[in-house]
């Protein structure tokens, strides 16, 4: 803890819950990260893990019944989980920002281009109109659109998939915030124009030197875009590492699973893809024990009875998987 | 680096090798809590029992319906017999005749509502009115819901430029002011739906009233175009799913695929859109019956008696309550009851 | 666009055409036709009647004529009222009901928009609540209970508003609030419906995520596209006021276009019910064509198309 304040974000111990009519569904279960300034960090997980909700706990954006329940959550300065409503608008739009998935649907579409872009430009700056329009423009020619003039006036319907989405990061951009977050920024889009986006977010990345959470259930993008990988299962960061860790010394049974199932064209011995078995937890009624139990090739009776704990390999890299502690445990007991 | 929950493993729980050894598949199946998975009926039939005010309305059409159509058979008055010296009593009160007969120790039913100024018993009419109101709904959604589907199934199933057709057909019927054209027909149907009833093996037209059958055809005419659209849009979405495909590929006639497969397949939205359809028939019948327009005097209808009522509203407000409230707790209840059937079985609506 | 309004011009004269076509030939079904007055007359005043109004054509020639009458506007004459002829009666009665129509409608707006709104923001609070159970039981009245009702309680009983005719400004309370009950609450449900759609978007995600305040989120985000429904209900609505006018006029006495009709009904004034009746759906057609064009000029999405 000793470089605490170089932490661009720093969260503790989030507990985010939705209390439902059936029951309270805990999202996010003691999830723990930190970022510095210019990292770019990669949520990898399946549908449901908390990926999401990580970064609306974060933004102040939990629709009903959604509630943060415990932990902290320091970012530039700000006790986010200590902020009224008013106080996170401040926030939101300028120090951190959010690209959706689904670009065709994220704009709203009853009014232009140049009309949502000012809208977050007159809000948090004190620019006149004619400045804000002039940004606008600005923005659009930085996420690479031609003809920004024409553009800014037309509607979200009359611009194609991968445009929108350049439109969505020129408005996270308009205020140059500290972190962007990019929510599967490029699942909603054909597989060429995903490239383009990627390409374009590591290019603004470089230029602007923002920090960069891509929440994805997509590790080939990671791999390509982020220095570090926290992977989500049912509200838990499982394992957390650089690229290489993740990549070459996965230390958690669902990570390793994850990996085997990821095509690769470089492989010439054509390995045959694995899928996970199973699915997902019912978060409504989540196991006692390690949450992946069900579902792992090498699970042990200890995994269905409790939690395992975190296990540190190196500075950045560390897992929660009983498996780590299982040679310890056998010899001591030959030992004994 | 170091986390803030960085733990060395703990030692705080026993562990013994055991607990290392692999887990069974039983075992971890154990642990996967599956949600039972239910039929479509039956998840439906849960959800809308445990819906309290879908099943209040529900108890109170029944209800309803036993009044009006069975305790008529055996109630002691007659909707329209004229008992004579009993005009304009109020309820619960008798007639001196009535009243010397209890004298003499005689039972006498009592006119729980009263009676109108021809000595009609209320209650007895006011029970008749619901039955006319009740079937009126019934058979008017009944209609709606044969052409309005098979017109909807058969445009959306066949497609193309037949479709476009029907389709603009519809869009047609749906702008002509429907309450216009009801009033019309009855005022014109009635003379040569008279000159029919007079026709030997027609006499049934009599017994229902030329308005109530011109009502009906008003239905048949207007009324089914939106139940047409919706099922067109159902079968549409249902039409390119797979299953249809591997029918088709069985060598399943096209009646067979729209009966079996594509009707089935949007059950649920033909029972919703039918049982809402049921209080807006209801809502027209009132209507036209009030503005004298609907059944045929001596037979009542909620919607008449309520006209009735106006004319002695200041003497006798009693007679307007019943068949006013009557008439809005019926259409109320079939509303309720339709948006819980809607939340219950449509699945456009499930989650 | 301007073929869309071109095709949507051409439906709504069609609509037009059919109404007034089953209006000509279901009153033929009457016997002697729509231009007879009741029995009572010598044959020979029969003949020279049926000479006057062109009754001793044939059929065909005589819906030939009736159209060409209208082509120029020309409803034709009562034949009760002796004299008169339609296009006065209508000219004369229809500004009382529309006068009552307009402000029952802009009441429906004014109060259902609104309602609607608050009850979606507040989902499943109590205001939320309380405007179901209001908007509910407002769909399920029937106007003519409901204007029996406010007669009797506030008329009858409490003597506080006056029941019969239109003179001043109080007389409107009643039958307005008669009238535009209904369509308050169903616009009220039709708004709450929308609105939560519009609330559930992607696009009012990413409003939030600018930090935009809740009012400009509602105003500028959220009700420009809740309101998308309500603008293909006007078209309804204009219909729905005009015939349930037919009772409110009646029950209050108002001597309005509805009340009229009710009149031409029972007195079996053939002519006025077909010239009242194809004048009341050329206004609701016309209404829904305009309505069916606004509604794309206001959505950007389908201008193109």
């Amino acid at each position: 803890m000793s470089d605490q304040e170089n932490y661009m974000l720093k969260i503790n111990n989030l507990r985010t819950s939705f209390f439902t009519p059936v029951g309270e569904v805990k999202a996010l279960n003691n999830v723990t990260f930190a970022m510095k300034e210019g990292d770019v960090l990669g949520i990898v997980g399946e549908s449901g893990s908390g990926k999401s909700v990580t970064s609306y706990s974060l933004l102040g954006l939990l629709a009903y019944p959604g509630k943060i329940v415990g932990g902290t959550i320091r970012f530039n300065g700000h006790e986010i989980e200590k902020k009224t409503e008013a106080e996170m608008r401040k926030i939101r739009g300028d120090e951190v920002s959010i690209i959706f998935q689904d670009p065709m649907t994220s704009l709203n579409p009853v009014y232009t281009v140049g009309n949502q872009i000012v809208e977050v430009i007159r809000l948090h700056t004190d620019k006149d109109a004619a400045a804000a329009q002039a940004r606008a423009k600005e923005l659009l020619e930085l996420v690479g659109i031609n003809e920004a003039e024409k553009r800014l006036k037309q509607y979200p319907h009359e611009l194609s998939g991968g445009m929108r989405q350049r439109v969505m990061i020129a408005i996270a951009l308009a205020c140059e915030p500290k972190l962007l977050i990019a929510d599967e920024p490029t699942t909603a889009l054909d597989v060429t124009i995903q490239a383009q986006i990627l390409e374009l977010m590591i290019e603004l990345k470089n230029k602007l030197g923002m920090s960069i959470i891509m929440i994805t259930h997509d590790l080939g993008i990671v791999s390509n875009m982020c220095e570090k990988i926290a992977v989500m299962y049912a509200g838990k960061i499982l394992e957390y590492g650089t690229v290489d860790e993740i990549f070459y010394t996965p230390r958690h049974e669902y990570t390793k699973g994850l990996l085997r199932s990821i095509p690769n064209l470089m492989d010439r011995e054509h390995k045959k893809l694995v899928p996970i078995e199973g699915t997902p937890v019912d978060m409504l009624k989540p196991p006692k024990g390690c949450p992946f139990a069900p579902r792992c090739e090498s699970c042990m009776r200890i995994c269905l009875e409790h939690m395992p704990e975190v296990v540190h390999f190196s500075d950045t890299h560390y897992s929660a998987c009983w498996l780590n502690q299982k040679d310890e445990w056998t010899k001591e007991s030959v030992e004994a | 680096m170091t986390e803030p929950n960085t733990k060395i493993p703990s030692f705080h729980l026993k562990l013994t090798p055991e607990d290392f050894a692999p887990a069974t598949r039983e075992e971890r199946e154990s642990l996967v809590t599956m949600r039972e998975s239910v039929g479509f009926w039956q998840d439906g039939f849960r959800r809308l029992s445990r819906n309290k005010i879908a099943m209040t309305s529900l108890v109170f059409i029944l209800i309803i319906m036993f009044f009006s159509f069975i305790v008529p058979f055996f109630y002691p008055y007659n909707y329209s017999f004229q008992i004579r010296g009993a005009e304009n009593l109020a309820p619960m009160t008798y007639s001196a005749e009535e009243q010397a007969s209890i004298d003499a120790g005689e039972s006498v039913f009592p006119h729980v509502l009263g009676t109108d100024d021809l000595g009609r018993d209320t209650a007895i009419r006011v029970m008749m009115g619901s039955r006319i109101s009740l079937l009126v709904g019934l058979v008017a959604s009944i209609i709606v819901l044969m052409i309005g589907s098979t017109y909807g199934a058969v445009s959306a199933y066949i497609g193309g430029w037949t479709d476009l057709i029907m389709m603009r057909i519809v869009d047609i019927i749906y702008t002509v002011p429907d309450i216009l054209i009801i009033i019309l027909l009855s005022v014109t149907l009635k003379f040569p739906l008279q000159r029919l009833a007079n026709q030997p093996g027609f006499e049934w037209i009599q017994l229902l009233g030329v308005n109530l059958i011109s009502i009906f055809i008003v239905f048949a005419l207007l009324y089914w175009v939106g139940m047409a659209r919706i099922i067109r849009s159902q079968i549409l979405i249902l039409k390119e799913q797979e299953f249809v495909t591997a029918a088709k590929a069985l060598g399943a006639s096209n009646r067979r695929i729209i009966k079996k497969h594509l009707l089935t397949n949007a059950i649920g939205t033909l029972i919703v859109t039918t049982t809402l359809q049921i209080p807006s028939a209801i809502f027209t019948e009132s209507f036209l019956s009030f503005l004298g327009l609907g059944v045929a005097a001596p037979m009542p209808s909620l919607g008449s008696l309520a006209s009735d009522a106006i004319k002695g509203l200041n003497s006798y407000p009693h007679r307007l309550m019943a068949p006013a409230l009557l008439i809005s707790a019926i259409i109320l209840s079939f509303n309720l009851l339709g948006d819980g059937l809607r939340d219950a079985f449509d699945p456009k609506l499930k989650n | 666009m301007g073929k869309y309004i071109l095709k949507r011009i051409a439906m709504g004269l069609t609509t037009i055409f059919i109404v007034i076509t089953l209006t000509f030939f279901l009153m033929n079904l009457i016997p002697g036709g729509p231009f007879m007055a009741e029995k009572a007359i010598s044959a020979q005043a029969q003949a020279a009647m049926n000479e006057k109004y062109g009754l001793d054509k044939p059929l065909p020639v005589q819906y030939k004529n009736y159209l060409v009458n209208l082509t120029k506007g020309d409803l034709g004459v009562s034949v009760k009222q002796r004299g008169r002829d339609i296009n006065g009666i209508i000219t004369s009665k229809f500004p009382v009901s529309a006068r009552l129509g307009g402000a029952s409608i802009l009441m429906a707006l004014i109060v259902g928009i609104p309602l609607g709104s608050i009850a979606a923001i507040n989902r499943g609070k109590l205001a939320d609540n309380i405007i179901i159970v209001i908007a509910t039981f407002g769909i399920a009245v029937p106007s003519f209970v409901l204007c029996t009702l406010l007669m009797y309680i506030f008329g009858v009983k409490l003597n506080l508003f006056p029941t019969y005719g239109l003179g001043s400004l109080k007389h409107y309370v009643l039958p307005v609030f008669a009238l535009a009950f209904y369509p308050t609450a169903y616009i009220a449900r039709l708004m709450r419906s929308s609105m939560l759609d519009v609330l559930g978007q992607d696009y009012i995600r990413t409003a939030k995520a600018k930090g935009l305040s809740t009012f400009v989120l509602l105003f500028k985000h959220a009700l420009r596209n809740a309101i998308l429904p309500v603008v293909t209900y006007l078209g309804p609505l204009l219909a729905y006021t005009l015939t349930g006018s037919f009772v409110v006029e009646k029950i209050f006495t108002i001597p309005g276009l509805g009340s009229e009709f009710i009149g031409s009904i029972s007195g079996r004034d053939y002519p006025l019910i077909m010239g009242t009746t194809i004048f009341l759906a050329t206004l609701i057609v016309t209404m829904n064509v305009l309505v069916d064009i606004a509604y794309k000029l206001i959505d950007p999405r389908i201008k193109l198309q």
